[in-house]
């Protein structure tokens, strides 16, 4: 089983990264965008293990180790081999 | 005395403390390995710049988890001095032994030249040598310096005097042409409530001999070596 | 393990050698019945690749070798000439520099964020595999243009811009990260460069001279030792080829000929490599580069006159269902393999393990010379190392001088006597070639390692200190693209010339040089002429100068759509500071000293107060910097080199800069002494210079001809006579052409003003002229 964790700064948090990737769409032409937000996105490649479990072990490792609480939030969701990983 | 400079994979920095505390203030400074978890004999422990651990997933987000780190927080405890130069800030901020976080550079590039900092307080071991308002020519060398924190951290860090460094003009003047990365209220370095552990993103090792270009950055070193000469060793285990 | 002893069965590979294949693998007939017969049998698949990634131009420098011997390579201080991974001087206190400068230039353009960057992390791994930390990394780097002032197409400048941006981020992003100070360097922007860009690195390490380490392989039944990254299909050649037949498996998508850097690995491999060199246990080492573990183990025993046997199942693997083809031929980064002291392999372990990276032993030295490998049990390939390593064909390829262009005659139209040249200077200043290079150089860190005594742009050269020592040393590169286009000879002499007065100018003397030779297409008759009147014209000055070659690289194919590069040899001069203390720069210090022009071609007894003397000829200005930017001429022909001039020169900057006598020191070069006075105040604190000469040469030519073996240095009044007294001793000219100032910074011949602006003013649009360019921003206003 597979975890796909996304990692975003907090929408309090200036993005430098973001604002210089919306001026560049903008200058490109691409005026309807208004904001953009770059984030991480991380896929886990997990032994099969409990759902439940997995869901807490993952849930750790992102608040832990995957993002500073001080400017990121995360996301996340367990995906079993079987189903093809889409991201929503 | 003796200061330990921790060496986690990727430190690159580490040679040029050692080489300001043992050549330049005739200080004893040995290296301490990142898988260390005991820092006895230590009087003060230095987390130099570099890129531990690449730096990758976030900069310093991997070696606050090394053994180091256990024995660095409990050193703390016990009123250790530490102090982390640019990575050693931003691992700090990421171990939660300083407030805040390190962000990407509002320019968005990596950011090498000397600049101006203004001491902002000398009520700490790591400035006491220093003037109040004293203006130091030090370089900066970093991708990620911008430092940010929430309203009430920034509000408790001005009420506790713990803001030690701005970037300033040549003149001591704050402006925000000023400030080479986009850090909250032009802040260049922070101490901790109980003022035993600094973070800065300069590099003041860089500033200690003419040759360099500066001496500025002495007053660090020599604050923190006065500073251990006048009161005890932290009692740690 | 197998025995050498042991007649082998050579395992038959999937594929076939057939005409097409070896066609593929870039190999002529001749080259194949060569192989053929060192073998004394048809190689299978395993064998073409490695032979023909071996005897590739990359590797074994076919059609260079014969003239590269034209090279002076030998003088008293050199420890290593060329044929190891750097080659090392002598420097003193017991030290010893090793250095050398390498092109990443076709996989800069491919994807120039890793491109650069695995440019910067294969020459730093040379250096460290001999022992060296290293200290310092220049870049020499050349693109097309990036304003669109000379009808340049948008799209072009616009993809120019990028690379710049992508292989200064590469540079930056590889170099920080390791904790190399990136010290200087130069930087040209040329339209013959805009289908191919050059990425020339220069590194230097520092070991002690008693604890070099050489890649040569000894004592049967060592063990071979691979360490650092896991082998995956990265940068494996002959893309084409691996489409075909049995190849076309699902696995085809997951070949990329991209390499990807990892810094941080890297300084972990430098860190442990130094350590278990320490240990005494290591015999050999090199670091996997071109061609992987191909060069690495055939290169160890063929210098080591020894064999080398390797099991392919035992080398770390990044990915599954690798061929012995694509192992042997892959260019995954950060990797080494070094041959241990057998019984001695558990501390070389220790270390590596302690910094958490692989190393495994996969093989051992033996006594037969061959390079035997074996996989799933099979031998393989099973080639004499000697033949890889040393008997590739070498090619006298066929030479023939380019006609004459129509732009030999060109002429550069100039104002009339008196005119105000102001409004000329101010564009001549924002020129990319002259404009400040701060924007890219405050993207690398150049302080790191606290060596750096002279920062970018500061001075000629960049400086770094040896700790322990009084002694300092001095770096410069060089190439005159233009110059070498319309006279490769001398442009390759001037090349040589400048980068050993820039080393000068800081009070270095000249002790080595290393060489990055870019050219197009070597069968083309005329790139040939080219490369081989080039070498002529390095030989000569490096002769001339006493400057020995001790390492470099050749790049040939820079071609695209048929088109080459102008021809660009890049050289790197090494000096060394006796006196650190005394080292130069540019900068004035002291408003009131004398402003004085020394010129190496005067002769001293004649040289008066009626001003400098201009031997170029309007033909020679064509070619300047001047000529391109404000005429939009590139033309006529370079000036003639100088060398006894130059040397002079040389011996009189060293001497001066040792006995303490100068303020500062800057050499002539694009822009002539205008602008070298000019960057002479922007590199101070505020100051700047006011001039006045008098000429009998068009005011053009007075103030910007670029004519070789010239300086500009400051001076205390008090020391005014003391200096000419040594200039009349080193049988140059020293004529007092102004002095230091503040404000205003002005140029006045025959007694009448042709140049005068703020010198804050003109600082603004030098210092921000990259910048703007880069980042495709609006020029400041005109005041």
């Amino acid at each position: 089983m597979k975890a796909h964790v996304w990692v975003m700064l907090k929408s309090t948090v200036l993005d430098p990264q973001g604002t210089a990737i919306q001026q560049a769409l903008a200058s490109l032409g691409h005026a309807a965008v208004r904001d953009v937000r770059q984030g991480k996105f991380f896929v886990l490649d997990l032994d099969n293990m409990d759902r439940a479990a997995a869901q807490s072990e993952v849930e750790r490792i992102a608040r832990d180790v995957l993002t500073n609480p001080v400017i990121e939030d995360f996301r996340f969701e367990i995906v079993e081999d079987a189903k093809p990983a889409l991201a929503r | 005395m003796k200061i330990g400079i921790v060496v986690f994979p990727g430190s690159n920095c580490d040679h040029d403390a050692q080489h300001a505390l043992s050549e330049i203030l005739h200080t004893s400074a040995e290296f301490i390995w990142h898988q260390s978890p005991d820092l006895t004999g230590f009087d003060a422990v230095i987390l130099p710049g570099g890129f531990a651990y690449g730096d990758y997933l976030r900069t310093g987000a991997i070696a606050r988890f090394s053994p180091v780190m256990i024995a660095i927080a409990r050193f703390v405890r016990c009123g250790g001095l530490v102090l982390g130069i640019c990575n050693g800030f931003q691992i700090l901020c990421e171990a939660g032994l300083l407030p805040g976080a390190l962000m990407r550079n509002k320019g968005l590039r990596f950011v090498c030249r000397h600049l101006h900092i203004r001491v902002e307080t000398t009520a700490t071991p790591f400035t006491s040598a220093a003037r109040p308002g004293q203006v130091l020519r030090v370089p900066i060398a970093h991708a990620e310096g911008n430092y940010v924190c929430d309203a009430a951290t920034l509000a408790g860090l001005k009420h506790n005097n713990q803001i030690i460094f701005r970037y300033c003009t040549p003149d001591g003047r704050l402006n925000p042409a000023t400030n080479p990365n986009g850090s909250l209220d032009a802040i260049a370095g922070i101490c901790n409530r109980e003022r035993n552990v600094m973070g800065m993103m300069p590099h003041p090792e860089r500033a200690v001999e003419a040759a360099l270009g500066s001496i500025d950055g002495l007053v660090v070193f020599r604050s923190l070596v006065q500073s251990l000469a006048r009161q005890p060793a932290a009692a740690v285990s | 393990m197998s025995h050498a002893a042991r007649t082998p069965s050579i395992v038959e590979t999937a594929i076939k050698v057939t005409p097409e294949i070896v066609a593929d693998h870039g190999m002529t007939p001749e080259e194949y019945a060569r192989i053929r017969k060192i073998l004394g049998r048809e190689p299978n698949f395993t064998e073409l690749g490695i032979f023909s990634v071996m005897w590739s131009e990359h590797c074994s420098y076919k059609s260079s070798r014969i003239h590269l011997k034209r090279l002076p390579t030998r003088a008293p201080q050199v420890l290593q000439g060329p044929g190891e991974n750097a080659g090392v001087v002598d420097v003193g206190d017991g030290l010893a520099a090793v250095f050398k400068m390498e092109s990443h230039n076709h996989p800069s353009y491919v994807e120039p964020f890793q491109g650069a960057a695995t440019g910067v992390g294969g020459i730093l791994r040379d250096v460290f595999t001999m022992g060296a930390r290293p200290i310092a990394v220049l870049d020499s780097l050349r693109f097309g243009t990036i304003t669109s002032d000379n009808g340049a197409a948008p799209e072009v400048v616009a993809r120019n811009r990028r690379l710049v941006d992508g292989v200064v981020r590469g540079i930056a992003f590889y170099g920080n990260c390791f904790g190399v100070p990136t010290v200087g360097g130069e930087v040209e922007f040329e339209p013959s460069y805009a289908g191919n860009p050059l990425v020339n690195v220069l590194a230097l390490g520092i070991a002690p001279k008693n604890q070099l380490f050489f890649a040569r392989a000894r004592g049967e039944g060592n063990p071979v030792i691979y360490v650092g990254a896991k082998t995956g299909r990265d940068g494996i050649h002959g893309a084409s080829l691996l489409a075909s037949a049995e190849f076309t498996e699902k696995s085809q998508e997951k070949r990329p000929n991209v390499q990807v850097g990892d810094p941080f690995l890297a300084k972990l491999l430098l860190e442990a490599c130094l350590e278990a060199m320490a240990t005494g246990a290591i015999v050999a080492i090199q670091d996997m580069g071109a061609a992987g573990l191909t060069s690495s183990s055939c290169e160890m025993a063929s210098r080591g006159g020894v064999g080398i046997e390797i099991e392919l199942d035992r080398v770390p693997q990044r990915e599954t269902g690798m061929t012995a083809y694509e192992m042997m031929l892959s260019e995954s980064q950060e990797r080494m393999l070094l041959v241990a002291e057998r019984g001695r392999e558990a501390e070389v372990f220790h270390v590596f393990r302690k910094w958490g990276l692989d190393a495994v032993e996969i093989g051992r030295v033996t006594s037969d010379g061959m390079l035997r490998v074996e996989h799933h049990g099979q031998i393989d390939a099973q080639i004499p190392a000697n033949a890889l390593a040393e008997q590739a064909p070498v090619y006298q390829r066929p030479i023939a001088p380019p006609k004459p262009s129509l732009a030999c005659d060109a002429r550069v139209a100039l104002s009339t006597a008196g005119a105000d040249l102001t409004s000329n200077f101010r564009r001549l200043l924002t020129a990319s070639a002259i404009a400040s290079k701060r924007w890219i150089f405050e993207q690398y860190d150049h302080m790191v390692r606290t060596n750096t005594t002279v920062f970018p742009g500061a001075a000629d050269a960049a400086v770094v200190r040896l700790k322990g020592t009084t002694r300092a040393l001095a770096l410069a590169t060089d190439g005159k693209g233009r110059w070498c286009a319309l006279d490769p000879r001398a442009g390759a002499m001037h090349a040589v010339a400048e980068a050993a007065r820039n080393v000068a100018a800081v009070g270095a003397r000249p002790w080595a040089a290393t060489n990055c030779l870019n050219f197009g297409n070597p069968e083309k008759p005329e790139v040939m002429w080219q490369f081989s009147v080039a070498v002529d014209g390095m030989a000569e000055a490096c002769r001339g100068l006493s400057i020995p070659i001790t390492g470099g690289n050749v790049s040939f194919y820079n071609d695209t759509l048929g088109k080459s590069i102008d021809p660009t040899p890049i050289v790197g001069v090494l000096g060394v500071i006796e006196n650190a203390a005394a080292t130069l720069t540019m900068a004035f210090r002291n408003e009131g000293d004398a402003i004085v022009l020394l010129d190496g071609r005067a002769d001293s007894t004649r040289a008066t107060s009626s001003g400098p003397r201009e031997r170029e000829s309007l033909r020679e200005f064509a070619s300047s910097e001047y000529a391109r930017t404000i005429a939009g001429i590139v033309g006529g022909a370079p000036p003639a080199a100088d060398i006894p001039a130059e040397l002079r020169l040389i011996e009189a900057l060293v001497g001066l800069a040792a006995d303490n006598i100068l303020a500062s020191a800057h050499d002539l070069s694009d822009g002539g002494i205008a602008v070298a006075l000019a960057e002479c105040g922007f590199a101070s604190d505020g100051l700047t210079a006011e001039a006045a000469w008098h000429t009998d040469a068009p005011a053009e030519l007075a103030l910007f001809a670029e004519t070789g073996a010239r300086a500009v240095v400051s001076v205390p009044q008090p020391s005014l006579a003391r200096l000419q007294t040594l200039a009349a001793q080193y049988k140059i000219a020293a004529l007092v052409i102004g002095r230091v100032t503040r404000g205003y910074f002005q140029v006045s011949l025959n007694g009448v003003t042709i140049i005068r602006d703020h010198a804050d003013s003109l600082r603004e649009v030098w210092s921000g002229a990259i910048e703007r360019a880069v980042l495709n921003e609006p020029a400041p206003k005109q005041t």
